[in-house]
C-alpha cells in the first residue's frame, strides 16, 4: 500500500514538473523562432523570469523522491541512462545561468551565446526526458542485476523519438500560451496564432503516440483489466480539445490550463500504464524494476511520506501566491527597471 | 583508468566546483538580509541601496550555486549507482527532505526577491530575503547531515542486502552532521564577510563611496569575526569528534605512525607513507594530540601503522590539507581582530585594506581544504567502516565517463570563468548613485 501511495506521489511530482518547467522549455524552444528583436527576446525571458527556477525545483525533488522511495529505480534509471542524463543536466545548467548572464553585457555576441545557451537548454531537456520516459513505457534491456544492456543509441528506436517529439510539442504549445498570457501586443498575437497552428501538428502526434504504445508497449494492460482508468487517456484528449477551444476564443489562461491538463493527464497516462512496474525489462519481464522490488524500507516510506504530505501542499500554496503575485502581463516597461534579465 | 578513479575525479570536480558559490550563497544572504532590516528598521535609503548592491552579487553568485547542485544529485545514480541503492534508504530520504522542505522555498522566494521590490512592502520584502538566507542554511543542514552519515553511519540495521533505516531520531541528531553543520556554515559565513570586507577595501582604497562602504565592511566584519571565533572553539570539538568516530582519519591529518600514549604535535613534519615514517619532524610538543584529541595528554591514539594498509587514507593529502586549513583560520582569526581595532579609521588604514582585498580567495582555499580532509580523509571507505568507495561505483564504462568528465571540466572551466569577470565586473563598478535630493 505505500509503495502505491509513493508510486502515485512519484507521478505527481513528475507531473508538476512537467507541468510547471514545460512552459519554461517550451518558451526557451521558441525564442529563435518567435522573437524578432532584443527587446522580444527579453520579454521572453522576463515572462519566465520569476517563475523557472521555482519550476525546476520539482524536477531535483521528483528526482529525490526517486532516490528516497526506489532507491534501486534510482540507481539503475541514472546509471543506465547515463548519457541521457548528463545530456538534460548540461543542458539544465546553461539554461539556467543564460537567465542571469544574458543581460550583464551590451555586446550583441554576449547576448547571442546566452540566447544560443537558452536555446539549446531548453530543446535538449524536453526532447530527451520524452525519450527516456517514452523508453522506461517501452522496457529498457536490464538484465537479472538490473544492469543496463545497451547504449544511447538504443534509446533511439522510432517509439522513443516519437515520445521526444510529443514532448517538445506538448512543451512548444505550454509556452507559446504562456506567452499568450504574459505578454501583449504583438508578441502576443504571434505566440497565440502560433499555438494555434501547433496544435494540430501535436493532435497528430499525440494521437499516433497512443496508438503505438498500443504496439510497442504494454501500458494498456492496466486499462483493459480496470477500463475506468480510460478516464485518463480521455482527460488528455479533453484537455487538447479545450485548448484548441480557447485558443480560437483568445481565452488565454484558461486555454493554458487546458494544456496543464493535457500534460498532467499524459504524465499519468504512462504512470497508471507502468503500476506496478517502474521499469519494465526488455529482456525478461521477470527483470523488471517493480515498485515493490525496488522500493525503500516501510520505515523510510512513512518517514517520507509525513514530509512530503506536510510539505508539499505548502510549498503549492506559496508556489501559487508567487503566480498571483507576478501575475501582469511583462511589458516594456517593466524592461526598464535594473532587476529585469 | 577505470570508472572509479575517474567517477572520483569527476566528482570531486563537480564538488569542489559547487563549492565555491555555495558559502557565498550562505553567508551573503544573511548579510544582505541584516543590511535591508537595517534599512527597514532605520529608514535609511544607503542601506536599501547596499541590500541591492550586494544582493546583485549574490544573485550572479547564486546562478552557478543553483545549477552546479543538480550536478551532485545526479552523480549519485548516474556514477556511484551503487551506493545509491546500498544506502538510499537513508542517504536518498535526507536528499529528498532536503529539497522538500528547502530548497524549494529557497528557489521560490529568491525570485520573489528578485523581482518584488516594488510589489510587495519594504517589510514584507524583507521577509523574503530572511527566507531565503534561512531556506538556504537549512538545506545546508540536511546535505551535512547526508554527509554526517557517510562519515559515521547511526540509526541504521543491515537488512535485505542494504543499510536500512533504524532510528531516524539518530540520523538527523547526528553529532558528526551538527558538527559539520555548524563548521561549514562557519566557514561560508567567514567565507562571506572577507568577500564584502574585501570589495568594500577595493573602494576604500579609492576613497569611493566611503560611507556606504565603510558601514557594509564594519557589518560584515562583526559578522565574520564572532564566527571566527566560534570556529576555533567548533574545530577543537570536531577534531576531538573525528579522533572518537574516524581514528584513520585523524592519524592522517596528523600523519602520525605509531600507536602511542601521550602523542605529540609537530610544529613541521614531512610524511612519507612509503616508509610508514615522517621525514622530518621539528618542533615536537609531547602530549599535545593526545590533549586535543582526547582533553588527556596521557591518552593513547591510534597511529596509522595499526590500520591495515588498504583502510589507510591517503596521508600526504590529508595531513597538507588540513595544516593549511588551521594555519589560515588562524589567520583569518588574527585579520578580523585587527580589524576590529581599526574599524573606526578605515580609510587610513590603506596597508590593512590592501591585505583584506588581497585576502578575498583565502577563504575559499580553507573551505576546500576542509572539504578534502573530510572526504579524501574518510577514504577508502565511501560510508566509513561499511562501504568502500571501489564497491560503489555504477556499472558504467570508463569510456563513459572519460567523456563526461572532459565535458564537466570544460563547461564548469567556462562558466566559472565568466562568472568570475561578471562578479568582479559588479563588484569594482560599485552601486547605483543615490537618488537626487528634490527640494
Amino acid at each position: 500500500m505505500l509503495e502505491t501511495i509513493w508510486f502515485i506521489l512519484w507521478g505527481v511530482l513528475w507531473a508538476g514538473y512537467f507541468m510547471l518547467d514545460g512552459f519554461d522549455l517550451g518558451v526557451g524552444t521558441l525564442m529563435p523562432f518567435l522573437a524578432r528583436s532584443d527587446l522580444e527576446r527579453r520579454l521572453m525571458y522576463n515572462a519566465t523570469g520569476p517563475f523557472w527556477d521555482g519550476n525546476e525545483v520539482w524536477l531535483i525533488t521528483a528526482g529525490g523522491a526517486t532516490f528516497a522511495a526506489f532507491p534501486r529505480t534510482y540507481a539503475v534509471m541514472f546509471s543506465g541512462l547515463y548519457t541521457a542524463l548528463l545530456l538534460i543536466l548540461f543542458a539544465l545548467i546553461v539554461r539556467g545561468v543564460a537567465f542571469e548572464f544574458r543581460g550583464k553585457e551590451e555586446s550583441p555576441t554576449w547576448r547571442r551565446v546566452w540566447d544560443t545557451c537558452f536555446f539549446v537548454g531548453s530543446f535538449l531537456p524536453a526532447l530527451l526526458l520524452g525519450v527516456a520516459f517514452a523508453n522506461i513505457f517501452k522496457g529498457l534491456p536490464l538484465d537479472a542485476k538490473g544492469i543496463y544492456r545497451g547504449t544511447v543509441f538504443t534509446l533511439l528506436n522510432p517509439y522513443g523519438i516519437l515520445g521526444g517529439l510529443l514532448f517538445v510539442l506538448l512543451f512548444l504549445v505550454h509556452g507559446a500560451l504562456w506567452l499568450a498570457v504574459k505578454t501583449g501586443g504583438e508578441l502576443q498575437e504571434r505566440a497565440g496564432s502560433l499555438a494555434g497552428g501547433l496544435w494540430y501538428l501535436l493532435l497528430v502526434v499525440a494521437v499516433a503516440f497512443l496508438v503505438a504504445s498500443r504496439f510497442a508497449t504494454g501500458l494498456y494492460s492496466n486499462y483493459y483489466e480496470t477500463p475506468l482508468f480510460f478516464v485518463i487517456p480521455l482527460l488528455a484528449v479533453v484537455g487538447l480539445v479545450l485548448t484548441k477551444l480557447f485558443v480560437v476564443q483568445k481565452s488565454w489562461w484558461r486555454a493554458w490550463f487546458a494544456s496543464s491538463l493535457t500534460i498532467v493527464s499524459c504524465t499519468f497516462f504512462g504512470v497508471v500504464g507502468l503500476y506496478p512496474n517502474m521499469i519494465p525489462s526488455s529482456i525478461d519481464p521477470g527483470y523488471s524494476l517493480t515498485i515493490f522490488n525496488s522500493s525503500s524500507s516501510p520505515l523510510t516510506l512513512k518517514i517520507m511520506l509525513a514530509v512530503a504530505l506536510v510539505f508539499v501542499p505548502i510549498v503549492v500554496v506559496y508556489q501559487v501566491w508567487t503566480y498571483r503575485l507576478f501575475r501582469d502581463r511583462v511589458t516594456e516597461k517593466d524592461l526598464g527597471y535594473e532587476e529585469a534579465y | 583508468m577505470d570508472a572509479v578513479l575517474l567517477s572520483r575525479l569527476q566528482f570531486a570536480v563537480a564538488t569542489f566546483f559547487h563549492f565555491l558559490f555555495v558559502p557565498l550563497t550562505l553567508g551573503l544572504s544573511i548579510l544582505t538580509a541584516i543590511y535591508e532590516t537595517i534599512y527597514v528598521r532605520t529608514g535609511d535609503e544607503e542601506y536599501k541601496r547596499m541590500a541591492k548592491f550586494w544582493g546583485r552579487l549574490f544573485l550572479i553568485n547564486f546562478a552557478l550555486g543553483i545549477v552546479t547542485g543538480i550536478t551532485l544529485e545526479f552523480q549519485f545514480g548516474t556514477n556511484w549507482s551503487r551506493y545509491s541503492e546500498y544506502v538510499g534508504d537513508i542517504f536518498g530520504s535526507l536528499l529528498a527532505t532536503e529539497a522538500t522542505v528547502a530548497f524549494f522555498l529557497e528557489s521560490t522566494f529568491i525570485a520573489v526577491w528578485h523581482f518584488g521590490w516594488r510589489r510587495l512592502s519594504p517589510r514584507a520584502h524583507c521577509v523574503t530575503i530572511w527566507l531565503v538566507a534561512i531556506a538556504s542554511n537549512v538545506s545546508a543542514l540536511w546535505i551535512l547531515l547526508a554527509n554526517g552519515w557517510m562519515q559515521h553511519p547511526v540509526g541504521y540495521v543491515i537488512k535485505n542486502g542494504r543499510a536500512e533505516l533504524a532510528s531516524f531520531a539518530a540520523v538527523v541528531t547526528n553529532p558528526f552532521g551538527w558538527l559539520e553543520f555548524l563548521h561549514t556554515v562557519s566557514g561560508a559565513y567567514i567565507l562571506s564577510g572577507f568577500f564584502v570586507m574585501g570589495v568594500s577595501a577595493y573602494h576604500l582604497l579609492r576613497r569611493r563611496n566611503i560611507s556606504f562602504f565603510t558601514r557594509s565592511f564594519r557589518v560584515a566584519l562583526a559578522f565574520a569575526l564572532v564566527f571566527s571565533l566560534l570556529e576555533v572553539v567548533e574545530g577543537h570539538i570536531h577534531g576531538a569528534e573525528v579522533a572518537r568516530t574516524q581514528p584513520a582519519k585523524l592519524a592522517a591529518m596528523e600523519s602520525l605512525w605509531d600507536t602511542q600514549a601521550r602523542a605529540p604535535m609537530a610544529l613541521f613534519l614531512i610524511p612519507s607513507p612509503g616508509r610508514e615514517r615522517n621525514l622530518v619532524e621539528v618542533g615536537r610538543i609531547p602530549g599535545l594530540l593526545s590533549l586535543l584529541a582526547y582533553s588527556d595528554s596521557g591518552a593513547v591514539v591510534k597511529g596509522l601503522k595499526d590500520f591495515p594498509r588498504d583502510e589507510r587514507p591517503p596521508v600526504t593529502i590529508t595531513f597538507l590539507a588540513f595544516r593549511l586549513m588551521v594555519g589560515l583560520g588562524i589567520l583569518f582569526v588574527l585579520l578580523l581582530v585587527a580589524g576590529w581595532f581599526l574599524r573606526n579609521r578605515l580609510v587610513e588604514s590603506s596597508r590593512y585594506l590592501r591585505i583584506m582585498l588581497w585576502a578575498i580567495p583565502l577563504p575559499y582555499l580553507a573551505l576546500e581544504l576542509g572539504w578534502t580532509v573530510a572526504e579524501v580523509g574518510r577514504q577508502p571507505w565511501i560510508v566509513y567502516g561499511l562501504m568502500k568507495t571501489s564497491d560503489a561505483v555504477s556499472p558504467i564504462s570508463p569510456g563513459q565517463v572519460g567523456v563526461s568528465l572532459v565535458a564537466f571540466i570544460l563547461l564548469y572551466g567556462f562558466l566559472g570563468l565568466v562568472d568570475f569577470y561578471l562578479l568582479a565586473k559588479y563588484a569594482r563598478k560599485g552601486p547605483e548613485p543615490a537618488p537626487v535630493e528634490t527640494n
